[in-house]
């Protein structure tokens, strides 16, 4: 500790030991115990409490009976355990029995204070922090401390609850650390005193008729499993599961969701050898002894372990599908030759469960389907996989939730009424469905795949968010397509589907409702990306009116549309695919107004959004070379560096210094090309001096841009200019020598003053014209790797040091003596 | 109690209820689908549609939906829900007779006089040269192309009525506030409440002192522009009788009006124009206020809006005067003082604007895109018929329905080929068969009635097991001309006792807190209503024979055999009848007592709970001794 806090910490115990004192607030106390597990990590405690006495004085202190505040007390007693995890330190405090009047019967166990959950939480985590060696384990047995810590797993308070199991599993694993090496004996009375007496409580909730005792019991143990993979977890296993066993046969399973993951944390459990302990036979068994909601959860971890025998997949597996092969047994469907979907048919309970409710049909639905979802991509799902089936039932879902299905049956019937309209549903199975793209199908099934998603675009009780599922899936589909070799257009059944798509979009552009207009606007910009330079979809595309719909929504009042809007429009007339029957008169002219239409939309716009998608499209174009930017690139730049520069958004100043960095490379390279294969654009390069290829950045006013943004009030801003200008000046440091010196010029010292000046806040005088060669020395002369420092460690770097935590304590108490004099 | 039920039709209903000597008709809706069988009535000459083949000459369109299942002179009172259902009234009181009273609120009279008008405007501006009626007879019908010769009773089809008709018809209405009590004849109280559909639409609760009827016609609970509707005051029904549900179930009015305005902007924004054939009242008033809140963000501020109506002027300035009828939120804005209703701001800004008719200043108006928003919905009359005929040639316009009362296809049947492009969005914003289930769970009623077409799902679809009612027990459900026992029984009546008959009557206690009393009195009754007064003191015999007459019609005031109570203990009873003499007693349980055999005397005595029998032959002496013995266990006053 440096001596500085060393003379503040007295004071501050001073105060944290007053209970006429308030303490500032909890994240004071919270950094004040971060730091104090700093230096015990980096040093000894035992040093750090004889040198500072007041620490000790402290934990005394909270000990009297007086009025201390629940939060002083809870600190104190996880200070008290952090300074115990040393041994050492340990001892020390033992002798003043300090350890036994804070965590035993005398402290606040017995006291009032201990109504107060952030006491309880304190004195666990305490102990947690305190339990790291055998002198520990006898304090907590000599203290009773584990008994209390039983009680504790029923608290009131979920975090209180949930530490104390946690805190259980700690010292099982502590207590059975000092057993030797190996396979320990089943003899119970082998094991350590704590360890018998843990697992002997185990053993008693297990027993007990209680749910809540047994669900606490099982977490120990799922947490244990989880976290400890020794040998000992194994004998402990053998020794239970016949406990966990029998939970199997009661009805119904008492906290089946915690044998779940209780079951689940064993079998992913490396230190366990599974075939040998009956694991996979009591997975099987709990597979049919849960309702069909609870058994999915398992169904799912069993599929996903590594390791594990086929049969046990199998039926795992059967027990996932089971109320998909229930939807489409309902609805009179052939659950397809595969067999998988077949042999899950027919389970009584499973409809029972979807006939139940509307809440327990969605549920049911909606997590199978969830689960499928993650399956589906894992290199262990099921081979073979029902694709087939399970398209033909997403499919059948998104029927029914839409009353479009014909149901022959009268369970049929039953779920059609209770899924009809329902959100969730069609959410999920628009999901499942855009996930079973990554397989094929027969195209009679693609085709209704097309046909259900075109139902979904067309509908219009379609809510937004649905709206916008059926818009991925739909392009999902339409990726996965099979495409003829050698052509990456769409294949003609897709071009098929897009012309039918298209006024659907078309429609939907005109929504009244923005998120709709908004996720058509994303689907557009998804299918231009992709298949843009496709002639099959730029006819079709070109014969819409989507372009022409798309340029309206520039102007549409919702600041998000309109920022879409911009990308599309952005993306389109990069693939020329804006183009708009040119007038006689105006030859091009439409081309040119895009460009317009952006700049006035960058000047202009009250919004953010709309401005930072306008900078992207033209970094873009400037990218591409895009025609209507390369035409006049140097007054293109101009004109929007000046524009960004007063945008008040960071993030469009931000994409400014983008834009003015691949100006830059553009321009370097020219200059001097390293790479001998790099792509020259058409424009003839004009090899000359490194001052004349910075002409153009000169022209174009960037440096003047980059020199504010290197003082820019905003952080990733001026990050950005340091980084760009680092970059220019590695590019030219190597050129150097060509260039004249003028370092002595009155036009560097005023570049210098005004650097100066926007660094003090001041943002009011414009630079003028600027000579290459004066940046180049001004470059040169500011100190970038230091400001790229100063940037890089943060703001608060300064207010984050210790001294200034306890110094910011302090004076919100009113110690520190500035504020004495107020008194008088 | 009986239901006459007079139309088929579930939207347009037509029932006669008789209830209590009171003879109610509820609601005189006018299905007018068969106009659908007509051509267009052009108001510029069209020689397309006259040379189209067929029938040149045309009857009248409107036609009268009822039979003659009851005589409709007999009623005495008619309810009316909503403006859509009084169309047919001037044909109920003007042409059969009626003397009765018509009972309406006055939002309903208005628009409803609004309506009549322009459809009468509508039939009598394009006067018909002949007018036909021979193809009536059924032989002729026969031979008519379909589907002419399927339509059911052509005979009864009406020409439209006059508005001295409507004027007539309407004088005879009474205006009725929400939650107003109206006696009829001291027999029934008929309430309207709020229905939530339109402005001034009402359910009515028709309830008798121990009977409670509910009308349930037209009704929302979707938040538009009327008050919402009253629910709780239907609760403790003996019977709900349900019309007017939604005539579209799976089409949602919020996704219908986002389709609507989608359209609309994608058919202006290409240049074309948009056609809107709609009644002059009622949803219109949602779409223009959709319209105001999204014109501008779909950059449509430029295109002008058209209504065209005979009574287009009034609708709009009627809404606005109405606000005592309006939900919450409107009824607030009167008070800042604003119009309720946004249209005053486009009218203000001229952004909407309106005509009597396509003649006069529209044509001078009239600017391209547009939007035109006029009548009739059937496309059969009406100024829509020019624009059928004017827009209907380039794929550029849309026709966007949104009244669901006739099937677009065949509205548009005579226009084709038509390369204009048609929507259908109907929004009908009445309730549908979820909203139902949730009434009927919520109001309880013991027993409801509906239309046939409400209890099975639609022919169409007929898996969706939805789209029907569901409740215990079942509806009870009506077709057109059927006559239906309504299933609960009258029991109580209440009747009144003068104070000073009141005062002589000696009550006995007989059990702790039931008291009884006999009580002799004369039952009047005069207007329904019973009253039990003194009886007149019985005169002396003296005098003529005008005095003894009079006495001979005073009820015989003899004094009356005691009253019994109580229940005879069955073993006791065995007891006593031992103490006296009978042996050989056998006792029998049976379903509702005991049997007391007295085998020896060949006697039986069945006790039952309100009952008790002694069966013996020919000895009156045995029989008397028995009663005695049973009176002792009863209890006499």
């Amino acid at each position: 500790m440096d001596p500085e806090c060393s003379q503040l910490l007295p004071a501050l115990c001073a105060v944290l030991a007053d209970p006429r004192q308030p303490v500032a607030d909890d994240t004071c106390l919270e950094k004040l115990l971060d730091w104090f597990k700093t230096i015990t990590k980096a040093g000894s405690s035992l040093l750090l409490l004889q040198e500072n006495p007041c620490l000790v004085e402290l934990l005394c202190h909270v000990l009297k009976p007086q009025d201390l505040s629940s939060r002083v007390l809870s600190f104190s007693l996880r200070l008290a355990g952090v300074f115990a995890a040393q041994e050492d330190c340990f001892q020390y405090l033992q002798q003043g029995e300090l350890l036994p009047r804070l965590f035993g019967e005398p402290g606040p166990l017995g006291g009032a204070a201990w109504t107060a959950p952030s006491v309880r939480s304190g004195w666990i985590q305490g102990l947690r922090s305190l339990a790291q060696h055998p002198s520990a384990l006898h304090f907590l047995a000599d203290c009773g401390a584990v008994d209390t810590i039983f009680s504790l797993q029923g608290d009131s308070s979920l975090f209180v609850a949930s530490a104390a199991g946690q805190l259980l599993v700690h010292i099982l694993g502590l207590s059975m650390q000092g057993l030797a090496e190996g396979h320990p004996s089943l003899q119970a009375g082998d094991w350590p005193v704590c360890a018998q007496k843990i697992v002997g409580h185990i053993e008693e909730s297990l027993h007990s008729t209680a749910v809540p005792q047994i669900t606490q019991a099982l977490n120990v143990l799922t947490t244990t499993f989880g976290h400890c993979h020794d040998p000992w977890t194994q004998v402990l296993w053998v020794r239970l599961s016949p406990l966990v066993g029998s939970l199997l046969e009661k009805d119904p399973v008492p906290a089946a969701h915690s044998l779940v993951d209780l079951l689940l944390s064993v079998a992913r459990s490396p230190g366990l050898s599974s075939s040998s302990c009956g694991l996979w036979e009591t997975l099987a068994q709990t597979l049919n002894h849960l309702s069909p909601t609870q058994a999915g959860p398992l169904a799912l971890g069993i599929l996903k372990l590594q390791d594990c025998p086929q049969v046990l997949r199998a039926q795992a597996f059967v027990i996932l599908l089971q109320p998909l092969a229930c939807v489409l047994k309902a609805t009179g469907q052939d659950p397809g030759p595969s067999g998988v979907l077949d042999s899950a048919t027919g389970d009584s309970l499973t409809v029972d469960v979807l006939l139940s409710s509307k809440a327990a049909c969605v549920g049911l639905l909606c997590r199978t389907l969830a689960h499928l979802e993650l399956l589906q991509p894992l290199p262990q799902r099921p081979c073979p996989w029902p694709q087939e089936p399970l398209l033909g039932a997403a499919v059948t879902l998104l029927q029914l939730c839409r009353g479009s299905a014909s149901p022959a049956s009268d369970v049929g019937r039953h779920l059609c009424a209770l899924l009809l309209g329902c959100v969730r549903v069609q959410r999920a199975a628009l999901d499942f469905l855009g996930t079973l793209s990554q397989g094929t199908g027969p195209q009679e099934l693609v085709t209704e795949v097309f046909a259900v998603l075109l139902e979904y675009l067309r509908s219009p009780d379609s809510s937004p968010t649905v709206l916008k599922k059926a818009f991925q899936a739909t392009f999902r589909w339409l990726l996965s397509s099979p495409k003829t070799p050698g052509c990456c257009d769409l294949e003609p059944h897709a071009l098929l589907v897009l012309r039918e798509l298209l006024p659907v979009l078309q429609k939907r552009l005109c929504s009244p409702c923005w998120e709709v207009r908004d996720s058509g606007l994303e689907f557009l910009t998804q299918m231009t990306r992709h298949w843009g330079g496709q002639a099959g979809f730029r006819h079709a595309l070109l014969a819409s009116e989507v372009p022409k719909l798309t340029e309206q929504l520039l102007r549409d009042p919702e600041s998000y549309v309109r920022a879409s809007a911009v990308t599309v429009m952005g993306q389109l007339s990069s693939q020329g695919l804006h183009v708009t029957p040119v007038s006689p008169e105006h030859p091009g002219g439409q081309q040119k107004s895009l460009l317009v239409e952006l700049l006035h939309i960058l000047s202009t716009d009250s919004e953010g959004f709309p401005r930072r998608a306008v900078m992207q499209v033209f970094t873009q174009w400037l990218r591409d070379h895009h025609a209507d930017v390369a035409g006049d690139t140097e007054q293109f730049m101009a004109r929007v560096l000046q524009v960004a520069s007063q945008d008040l958004d960071w993030e469009v100043r931000a994409q400014g210094l983008e834009l003015a960095l691949v100006f830059l490379e553009q321009t370097l390279g020219q200059f001097h090309s390293h790479c001998p294969y790099a792509v020259t654009p058409p424009v003839a390069a004009p090899a000359g001096s490194l001052a004349q290829a910075l002409q153009p950045l000169c022209r174009v006013r960037l440096f003047e841009f980059a020199f504010r943004a290197l003082f820019d009030c905003d952080r990733p801003v001026a990050q950005k200019s340091c980084d760009l200008l680092l970059f220019l000046r590695a590019k030219t440091a190597s050129s150097s020598g060509s260039l004249e010196e003028s370092r002595s010029g009155p036009d560097v010292a005023s570049v210098e003053a005004a650097l100066q000046r926007w660094q003090a806040g001041d943002q009011g005088q414009p630079l003028g014209d600027l000579e290459p060669e004066v940046v180049l020395a001004v470059l040169r002369s500011v100190d970038l790797e230091g400001l790229r420092g100063a940037l890089a460690e943060g703001s608060d770097h300064m207010e984050k040091s210790p001294q200034s935590l306890l110094q910011d304590m302090l004076a919100t108490v009113g110690v520190l003596g500035e504020n004495e004099a107020d008194c008088y | 109690m009986k239901l006459y039920c007079l139309s088929g039709h579930p939207t347009l209903p037509c029932n006669v209820l008789k209830f209590k000597s009171t003879t109610i008709m509820l609601d005189c809706g006018l299905d007018m689908t068969s106009t659908l069988n007509f051509l267009p009535l052009p108001l510029v000459q069209s020689p397309r549609l006259s040379n189209l083949p067929g029938w040149s000459l045309k009857d009248g369109n409107a036609f009268l939906d009822k039979t003659e299942l009851i005589d409709l002179s007999t009623v005495d009172v008619i309810l009316i829900s909503n403006y859509h259902c009084m169309m047919a009234l001037p044909y109920i009181t003007e042409h059969t007779g009626f003397t009765g009273t018509v009972y309406a609120t006055e939002p309903t009279v208005q628009i409803g006089r609004l309506l009549m008008e322009e459809l009468v405007n509508f039939i009598e501006r394009v006067p018909k040269a002949q007018s036909a009626s021979l193809w009536k007879n059924k032989d002729i019908q026969r031979l008519l192309p379909s589907p002419l010769k399927d339509a059911v009773e052509v005979s009864t089809w009406r020409r439209c009525y006059t508005m001295q008709e409507v004027n007539s018809a309407l004088s005879k209405i009474q205006l009725v506030g929400y939650s107003q009590k109206i006696e009829l004849f001291g027999a029934v109280q008929v309430t309207p409440l709020s229905s939530g559909y339109a402005l001034g639409s009402s359910n009515w609760i028709i309830q008798s002192h121990y009977e409670k009827v509910s009308y349930v016609s037209g009704s929302s609970l979707l938040t538009t522009h009327p008050q919402p509707m009253d629910q709780a005051s239907l609760k403790n029904s003996d019977v709900l009788i349900l019309t007017g549900l939604t005539q579209i179930p799976t089409a949602n009015p919020d996704g219908m009006v986002g389709e609507f305005c989608s359209n609309l902007a994608l058919t202006v924004r290409n240049g074309g124009n948009v056609l809107v054939p709609c009644y002059p009242s009622g949803v219109i008033y949602d779409l223009l206020e959709c319209l105001y809140q999204y014109i501008d963000s779909a950059g449509l501020s430029n295109i002008p809006f058209y209504f065209i109506s005979p009574v287009a002027n009034s609708s709009l300035e009627f809404s606005q005067i109405f606000a005592e009828w309006l939900c919450h939120n409107k009824q607030t804005k009167v008070y800042l003082p604003e119009p309720p209703f946004p249209h005053a701001e486009l009218i203000q800004t001229n952004k909407l604007k309106h005509y009597p008719s396509l003649h006069g200043d529209f044509s001078s108006d009239f600017r391209q895109p547009c939007v035109v928003f006029t009548g009739h919905p059937s496309l059969r009359f009406g100024d829509v018929v020019h624009f059928m005929e004017l827009w209907g040639k380039s794929s550029l316009n849309t026709v966007i329905f949104t009244e669901p009362d006739f099937s677009y296809l065949e509205a548009l049947a005579p226009y084709q080929p038509l390369a204009m492009k048609c929507i259908y969005c109907p929004i009908d914003t009445r309730l549908n068969f979820i909203q139902v289930s949730k009434l009927l769970k919520e109001v309880q009623p013991l027993h409801v009635v509906c239309p046939e077409q409400y209890t099975q799902p639609p022919p169409a679809q007929s898996h969706r097991m939805d789209l029907m009612i569901d409740c215990q027990p079942p509806a009870m459900s009506y077709r057109r001309a059927e006559v239906l026992a309504l299933p609960f029984k009258r029991r109580y009546e209440k009747i009144e006792i003068m104070p000073e008959l009141a005062d002589a009557l000696v009550p006995m206690e007989i059990k702790p807190g039931i008291s009884l009393a006999t009580v002799s009195a004369v039952l009047h009754t005069k207007d329904n209503k019973h009253v039990l007064q003194p009886p007149p003191r019985p005169t002396q015999p003296t005098g003529g024979k005008k005095r003894k007459r009079a006495s001979d019609d005073i009820p015989d005031c003899k004094v009356l055999k005691p009253l019994l109570s109580g229940s005879i203990p069955v073993e006791q009873f065995v007891q006593t009848l031992e103490k006296h003499g009978f042996s050989d007693i056998k006792v029998e349980d049976t379903a509702k007592g005991h049997i007391v055999l007295l085998q020896e005397a060949e006697t039986l005595i069945q006790i039952e709970e309100d009952s008790t029998h002694i069966i013996c032959d020919n000895d009156e002496v045995l029989r008397v001794r028995l009663r005695d013995l049973v009176l002792k266990f009863l209890q006499k006053f």
